[in-house]
């Protein structure tokens, strides 16, 4: 594939603080420096974007020395932190700003979508918005004339054509205003983290759409966003970008997002160990919580066919009948699984658990759950009175990762589409 | 596979731009945008008012009955022996164009950041299309004149247009790009340092008094001799007077004068456009 964007020792640095009579001087010195065909004083002293710790100096690089290349077709997710430099990136390739130094080369047309509505006027009616902002966005008037049956209907505003959009509901202004991306045609298509917006359906249209360009299309999409699993879909290639560099750059999609999110949720871990000063209280104290594969001590990835037992070790306070122990499993979009409490199979009366140290122990579904990365927190609470320790507020977690072993069968070897996978009986007559 | 036709780039994105490329042809792929862009500030000027498209006609109106009233009547400077009316509003159309350029140029950037720092088109299709819209507005401003001209004609005044009205078109040329000058150059100082911002909302409605709306050049060369170079000295100056002589036959036309302030705009339009080409790329860090 010919290659259509070809990055080069691309950086960009920022001035970091407020504008004043502060900085004059300095740009005054930059200034003389330059004069005298002399380098830049201050980008010399720049440091690594690290945006948790504090620097040495106000300048501050937000890209250093990337350099890549993308071939025509791809469709690259770039991922990382907030602060990575993943828009700054989006917006030197959309000729937004210009870096400070190195340079890109584009064949083709590029729009960019780092928005959704930019320059929409709210006096305008729909209609004259949707020439106004396709204009923007670098289409022709006879373009957007032929399409705008077409982006109309994308929007589903037809009634409020020719009303001022500033009477829209937020929701139809989205639409309306990710119709005319939509219909853009460039060679090249850069969007950064617009489809976090509309209703449930609308957002279903939108990643269709993206679909649509990247792959049937054959159209080339950079693409920033924070949805793992829109990444996962869409894109065909992952640029991970940690503090203004490209730390990882490769095809397969999967182990990527699994590499950047093992990386961010450094918070979840093998083993769980109380350090003796957490989650007091007066009925509950989780002590460990660890996971065991054929009653031994295991790491955190596991295959389908493994029976994984979760213990948790804890100190029980009080005796109460209300005391519920239990878990919920997320997976990596944080997207709640299940939840299982040891109260959930009772048989005969309720007996509270005992006094002093236990351990409580559950076989994970393990072969009900997809191949992804999940993660368990532990959920203490008295029965609807109240969360001793609520699963998704801090409290103790175990990450695990499922990897390989579905289905028996040949014909499905990769991650099968959806949230669960079980593995169903079938039988014929 | 590395054929030379890979080399082949149709944009090249580098840290500085050539001085003197303003990418006309990149502006010329935008004008779509650009009459879209004037049909926006012209439409959404008057929307949800009763008056609509009029209002474009009230505030000259008011401005030369308040102007005849204070400097004809009350102050009597005097004006040339043309009808009061007819001469402030020859002279208020013109600087307020120029007037209006020059401050909304000088704020396109700051205005218009969200906008620019979303998507990318030729910046200098923001400052054109204040020059275009304004200039709209400016035509319907001067059918006002033109019309208030055939009355005091027809009903005899002194009033005599001649062939330096010809002139015309190269005047609008002239005050466009002057204005468009000073403001690219105010807009491009600002976008890191806003003090000048201060200068142009308090300069520009006193930089009026330095030219001749108010009152004719021959009035301040015969009573103030001493300053008339002060005012002459402002190239707006030979804009207004040459209109004036063009259409109503009194002023003070000279070659000599015109000559001047078109040198001046030359010289203020390019400076602008290096300077303008030389934030455009990266104003949106520091705006």
């Amino acid at each position: 594939m010919p290659k259509v964007i070809k990055v080069e020792n691309l950086s960009k640095a920022y001035q970091l603080g407020d504008f004043g009579t502060g900085t004059i001087s300095r740009d005054l010195e930059r200034f003389w420096a330059k004069m005298r065909g002399k380098e830049d004083p201050f980008l010399k002293i720049g440091e690594v974007n690290d945006r948790t710790k504090k620097g040495e100096s106000d300048i501050v690089w937000s890209l250093k020395d990337l350099n890549f290349e993308i071939e025509q077709g791809d469709a690259v997710g770039i991922i990382g932190r907030n602060g990575a430099g993943k828009s700054t990136l989006l917006k030197i390739l959309s000729r937004v700003t210009s870096p400070t130094s190195g340079s890109v080369k584009i064949k083709g047309r590029i729009a960019s979508l780092l928005e959704v509505g930019t320059g929409f006027h709210p006096e305008l009616s729909g209609r004259e918005n949707i020439y106004l902002n396709g204009a923007i966005l670098g289409m022709r008037k006879s373009e957007i004339k032929r399409k705008f049956d077409e982006i109309v209907d994308f929007a589903g505003v037809e009634r409020y054509i020719d009303t001022p959009v500033k009477r829209y509901s937020s929701g139809m202004y989205v639409r309306l205003a990710f119709g005319v991306a939509a219909h853009l045609e460039s060679e090249i298509l850069v969007v950064d983290e617009v489809l976090s917006v509309g209703d449930a359906e609308f957002q279903k249209k939108c990643l269709g759409k993206m679909e649509d360009i990247s792959k049937g299309e054959g159209r080339t999409v950079l693409f920033v966003s924070h949805n793992m699993g829109a990444i996962e879909v869409f894109c065909s290639r992952i640029l991970l970008m940690h503090q203004g560099r490209i730390t990882h750059d490769s095809r397969n999609v999967v182990s990527s997002i699994k590499q950047y999110l093992n990386g961010v949720k450094n918070e979840g871990n093998i083993k769980w160990k109380n350090d003796g000063n957490s989650y007091l209280n007066d009925y509950f104290i989780p002590d460990e919580l660890f996971l065991m594969v054929d009653n031994q001590p295991s790491d955190s990835i596991f295959n389908r066919i493994e029976n994984v037992k979760l213990c948790i070790n804890g100190d029980v306070k009080q005796i109460n009948p209300l005391l519920q122990i239990g878990i919920a499993v997320y997976d990596y979009n944080d997207n709640l699984i299940f939840w299982s409490f040891n109260t959930d199979n009772i048989v005969g009366e309720l007996e509270p658990l005992p006094m002093g140290k236990t351990q409580l122990s559950l076989d994970l579904p393990i072969k009900l759950l997809n191949e992804g990365t999940y993660t368990i927190a532990l959920g203490v609470s008295l029965f609807q009175i109240e969360w001793i320790c609520e699963p998704n507020q801090s409290a103790p977690l175990l990450k695990l990762e499922i990897h390989g072993g579905y289905i028996t069968s040949p014909y499905w070897t990769a991650r099968r589409p959806g949230i669960i996978a079980p593995l169903l009986t079938w039988t014929h007559k | 596979m590395n054929k030379p036709a890979e080399e082949d780039w149709d944009i090249a994105i580098t840290p500085k731009n050539n001085l003197l490329n303003l990418q006309l042809k990149d502006v010329w792929q935008y004008r779509d945008l650009l009459v879209l862009l004037v049909r926006r500030d012209f439409v959404s000027f008057y929307k949800q008012t009763i008056l609509g498209p009029i209002w474009f006609f009230v505030q000259p109106i008011i401005t030369i009955l308040i102007y005849n009233l204070v400097f004809n009547n009350l102050a009597n400077i005097g004006t040339d022996k043309i009808p009061g009316p007819i001469f402030y509003l020859a002279g208020t159309i013109i600087w307020n164009y120029f007037a209006d350029c020059l401050t909304k140029t000088s704020t396109v950037f700051r205005d218009n950041s969200a906008m620019l720092g979303k998507v990318y088109f030729p910046r200098l299709i923001m400052p054109l299309s204040i020059i275009l819209s304004n200039l709209i507005r400016f035509s319907v401003q001067f059918l006002l004149f033109i019309l208030l001209l055939l009355i005091y004609y027809f009903k005899g005044y002194a009033i005599a247009p001649n062939l330096y009205l010809l002139l015309f078109p190269f005047l609008i040329i002239l005050i466009a790009a002057l204005g468009l000058g000073f403001g690219m150059i105010i807009s491009a100082v600002t976008t890191k340092y806003r003090d000048l911002t201060f200068v142009v909302t308090f300069g520009v409605p006193l930089l009026m008094y330095t030219t001749t709306v108010i009152y004719p050049l021959s009035a301040a060369i015969t009573k103030y001799p001493a300053y008339s170079w002060l005012i002459k000295f402002n190239p707006v100056t030979a804009v207004i007077e040459s209109f004036r002589y063009g259409f109503l036959g009194k002023g003070t036309f000279s070659w000599q004068l015109l000559g001047y302030s078109s040198i001046v705009t030359l010289f203020i339009l390019l400076a602008g456009i290096i300077i303008f080409n030389k934030v455009e790329k990266t104003f949106v860090d520091t705006v």
